[in-house]
């Protein structure tokens, strides 16, 4: 559980970009996560209420735009959502796969007023 | 009226900076730094006992340990032949930050060390995404864990530059398919040196050894 940790840098991300924009307000966040950065959106949003508490993002939206995991076969190209047990390629059956999405972890955007 | 400002930066990006000042830190006083990270049980402070009295009169070594409380892992450091063991209680937190071992590395005079090595929390999760500032950074695995662990913490297999697998005195008596264990890991990391061990027997520790000795003669 390091959420805390995590929703004090999205905190702290938001509040120096709306100052840079002179925003009187931050309305919301839009953050860009991937499947296997381990992060539960609730504990966030949870941490984010008792944080942002008297600042200028007080009442901002946390919007979580999940990408799912996926590898790709080196050998077939083939691109796929690994399962939990098997990171062969369920084509070709190839052990050589890469991770090419899912490690997303980034504040994509502020709304401001 | 509401405006998006884009923004497009990586949440741990403050830790990242402040890793990277760990790193010059240690960089310019000459220090080798490992960390070393696995879940709870699977042989952390038993390397580092295993490993400290192998590096007596070669190299000076400071341990940082971190633990949710207690200084019982410093306190074994200190025991087995560390110059300096330091503890860290994380309070709670699951992981060390680069903020923690900055707060560590303040308290060591670093100019009298030539390896540090880093203990972290035990937790299979959450250290992957913190990073340190350390040169390299090590996972342990063990036997009596199961096979299964690459496929269920693959975060944690992928960002590491050394793989321990300890306790392989057990392999007899446990059920752990070896070759399904290094598909998945050979899939997560290519290529990782991997040091299969037992730090209770000393089984496998000469390798692991030459590996330290080679890292630390590398920066030098």
């Amino acid at each position: 559980m390091h959420e805390l940790a995590v929703t004090q840098s999205i905190l702290d991300i938001s509040l120096r970009h709306a100052s840079e924009a002179g925003a009187k307000r931050v309305t919301g966040i839009n953050l860009v996560i991937g499947e296997f950065a381990s992060i539960v959106d609730d504990s966030v949003q949870f941490y984010w209420e008792v944080l942002a508490e008297g600042t200028i993002a007080q009442n901002a939206q946390l919007h979580f735009e999940r990408i799912a995991g996926e590898m790709t076969c080196t050998h077939c190209k083939n691109s796929f959502h690994p399962k939990e047990v098997d990171f062969a390629c369920p084509i070709c059956g190839s052990q050589f796969v890469q991770i090419t999405k899912g490690d997303e972890f980034r504040v994509d955007s502020i709304d401001v007023e | 009226m509401t405006i998006r400002v884009p923004i497009v930066e990586n949440i741990l990006n403050a830790n990242d900076r402040l890793a990277e000042e760990n790193r010059a830190r240690l960089d310019s006083a000459g220090v080798f730094s490992i960390n070393i990270m696995a879940s709870p049980g699977a042989g952390k402070t038993s390397l580092i006992e295993q490993t400290l009295p192998r590096l007596k009169d070669k190299l000076r070594v400071a341990v940082v340990d971190g633990d949710i409380a207690t200084s019982i892992d410093a306190d074994r450091a200190a025991q087995a032949g560390a110059q300096a063991a330091i503890q860290v209680n994380t309070g709670g937190d699951c992981h060390l930050d680069a903020v923690m071992l900055r707060g560590a590395l303040e308290q060591l005079d670093l100019t009298q060390f030539d390896l540090l090595i880093v203990e972290n929390v035990g937790n299979l999760v959450c250290p992957a995404s913190f990073k340190l500032g350390t040169h390299k950074s090590v996972l342990i695995a063990s036997i009596p864990e199961g096979d299964d662990k690459p496929y269920k913490y693959p975060g944690m297999y992928r960002g590491v530059d050394a793989l321990v697998i300890n306790k392989v005195d057990l392999l007899p008596y446990v059920p752990f398919r070896m070759d399904y264990f290094e598909r998945g890991v050979e899939v997560l990391n290519p290529g990782v040196v991997t040091f299969p061990l037992s730090a209770k027997t000393g089984e496998g520790m000469d390798a692991w050894m030459d590996w330290i000795m080679d890292q630390v003669k590398g920066t030098r």
